[in-house]
């Protein structure tokens, strides 16, 4: 069920049905269940999905940050034909930085406020590279040019502080690709930037990623960040995908109810002046488990008898593009209305 | 690819004259400025500098050499020589000079206070990073220690300390010390766990930094702050302690030492008729106290992140 074509080269990221299941003081949650997806070297694929979505959950799934007491994780994630789940902490620790590396939401926090960048980049050369102090602070100096900060050696012994939010974001990324690993998660990269900065750090991520073969995920809500850069998209809601297609399908021919909402919230230079932007009308915490029936129903425009007592598979759907998957979770889909 | 970048603007805040960008300036040295401009800091400050200074210059600024009585025989049942010309403050109730006696007694509080702050810190922030640390069956273990510690009372601690070991410096000493254990201990493991759980620890973690990097070098440095203010507060309580326990005769039995609790000890008995052998000591012990509480709550405003821009 999982993908209708067999991605050629070989992926580099291969997940098979992650399930993740937190043990709560109040019972367990699912917080990702079913969820499929590969990453090829060079592609940059989408996770797409409002708060609680399961797409943040699903990218430190991958990563292996997640609680181990509290965290079940079951499924597979082969990472270049390994299984990420089957290897000793020890060993995954030395996988993430070198070989992948994450990017996470807010650049105010995610920075040790009592350290200075200097010696934040240069952590992780010392500890991948095996590089010495001074040679790490002069490779720290020419990630900070690389990721577009002036005169970045003479920056180093600055502390997060004193950076503004697009710095410390550009900051990070540099730590990131520190050691140039060949995945990179972008976890909402830029949600906490001002729009004109968001604009310039994903020029910059397309710059330095475009090109070096780096697969990239892209976790976000915002279908805009998605239309300048990734090459697959997959939507999920309620901790399961939707619907998974290659960009230009997505945006032209959105199929899930869900994936048109999403689409139809947001501005559109080409809409007719004073058109109302259409909200999907509730909040994700109105959805329901996928026990009985579609957890969307309940927000859903299209629902159908049949989208509340019994619960829609992920079902391959033709693929458009050879070597992309394309896939639907829904009984009822835009343009094929039964009712 | 990525030599050539130059279309990219750096963000509004490249510019070296930019408001939100300050140059140079360390979290410690914001915290130095905000420090200065709270009278109250310069207040509790001065006082500490001059205790210490006093304390240090102690022998350079006493008129006479300390315990000596060479006027003991002036001194009678009913009164004690009040100041005069060659005793500013006058006698104490042993016959020495009053301001010798204050100036060394300075000296004897600063060690006491020093040194067994050092100690409880020192210790207790060694069991507070290895609980907060580790975690695990180390913190469980640790901290029932400590809870144990912290249920008797500091001041009958010290006491029973004082009593075990014996009257001498090193006794009281290692007494305080052993009441402030728990406070640093808690302290610490406290602000590490809530660090902890911070966006870069894991950011940190989805790097592959190991875990004996994380503790030391990312979440001790930021959890330090809070210990600090306790230190220069415990200080005070130090200060204090010591005089306590001298009161409570558990102090150094060495009575060539001058020390302020004593003071007040002997001065009990004369109180009726010269009140102010005990208001020098008495007053002496306050203001430091003070001026150790108002420096520690003025850092902790200042070392506040809450008030960092």
């Amino acid at each position: 069920m999982t993908s209708a074509t067999t991605p050629e080269p070989a992926a580099l990221l291969d997940v098979r049905d992650l399930s993740v299941v937190f043990h709560g003081s109040h019972g367990d949650v699912e917080a990702v269940s079913e969820v499929s997806f590969s990453v090829r070297p060079g592609e940059h694929v989408a996770l797409v999905g409002e708060s609680g979505s399961g797409k943040s959950v699903t990218s430190l799934a991958v990563m292996g940050l997640l609680p181990t007491r509290s965290a079940k994780v079951e499924g597979s994630i082969r990472y270049d034909g390994d299984d990420l789940l089957a290897m000793t902490d020890h060993e995954r620790r030395d996988l993430r930085g070198a070989e992948m590396a994450m990017i996470f939401q807010d650049p105010m926090t995610s920075l040790n406020p009592v350290v200075p960048i200097g010696v934040q980049i240069g952590e992780v050369l010392q500890r991948h590279k095996a590089m010495t102090g001074r040679q790490a602070r002069n490779e720290s100096g020419d990630l900070l040019a690389r990721v577009g900060i002036a005169d970045g050696s003479r920056r180093l012994g600055e502390y997060p502080h004193q950076l503004s939010g697009g710095m410390r974001q550009r900051v990070l990324i540099a730590i990131a690709l520190a050691c140039e690993p060949r995945l990179l998660i972008a976890d909402e990269p830029t949600t906490a930037l001002d729009v004109t900065i968001q604009a310039q750090i994903l020029e910059l991520l397309r710059e330095l990623v475009s090109g070096t073969g780096t697969a990239l995920v892209m976790i976000t809500h915002d279908l805009g960040v998605v239309a300048g850069l990734c090459d697959q998209v997959h939507v999920m809601y309620a901790g399961r995908v939707v619907e998974s297609a290659p960009r230009r399908p997505l945006f032209a021919r959105p199929r899930h109810p869900y994936t048109g909402g999403l689409l139809r919230s947001i501005p559109r230079l080409d809409a007719p002046r004073g058109e109302p932007l259409t909200p999907i009308p509730g909040s994700p915490s109105d959805a329901l488990s996928w026990t009985a029936g579609c957890a969307f129903a309940p927000r859903c425009g299209n629902r159908i008898d049949r989208c509340t007592s019994q619960t829609p598979e992920l079902a391959a759907q033709h693929a458009y593009e050879p070597g992309y998957e394309q896939a639907l979770r829904c009984f009822n889909p835009i343009g094929e209305e039964t009712s | 690819m990525t030599a050539q970048l130059p279309t990219l603007p750096t963000g509004p805040a490249a510019g070296p004259g930019d408001g939100a960008t300050v140059v140079g300036e360390s979290l410690l040295r914001g915290a130095w400025h905000r420090l200065r401009r709270s009278p109250l800091a310069v207040a509790g400050a001065v006082i500490v500098l001059l205790f210490v200074l006093v304390a240090l210059a102690a022998p350079l600024l006493a008129p006479y050499e300390p315990a000596s009585t060479q006027w003991a025989g002036d001194v009678t049942p009913q009164s004690v020589p009040g100041p005069s010309a060659d005793h500013v403050l006058g006698l104490d109730s042993f016959g020495s000079d009053m301001l010798t006696q204050l100036l060394y007694g300075a000296r004897q509080s600063l060690i006491v206070g020093v040194v067994s702050t050092l100690l409880g810190l020192s210790v207790g922030a060694a069991l507070g990073i290895s609980a907060g640390g580790l975690g695990g069956k180390v913190d469980t273990a640790v901290m029932r220690l400590v809870d144990i510690l912290l249920s008797i009372p500091s001041l009958l601690l010290a006491v029973s300390v004082a009593a075990v070991m014996g009257q001498s410096q090193l006794s009281v000493m290692i007494a305080i010390g052993v009441a402030q254990v728990p406070i640093f201990a808690r302290l610490l493991r406290g602000s590490m766990l809530s660090q902890s759980r911070s966006d870069y620890v894991l950011a940190a973690g989805a790097l592959g930094i190991r875990r004996r990097r994380i503790v030391l070098g990312h979440v001790l440095p930021n959890s330090l702050g809070p210990t600090i203010v306790q230190a220069t507060l415990s200080l005070a309580t130090a200060i204090i302690e010591v005089a306590a326990l001298s009161f409570l005769g558990l102090g150094d039995s060495d009575p060539a030492v001058a020390e302020w609790g004593r003071m007040l000890v002997a001065a009990q008995e004369r109180f009726g008729n010269d009140p102010r052998l005990a208001v020098y000591p008495g007053v002496c012990i306050a203001i430091t106290a003070l001026g150790f509480t108002l420096f520690g709550e003025a850092l902790r405003e200042a070392l506040d992140p809450r008030q960092r821009r």
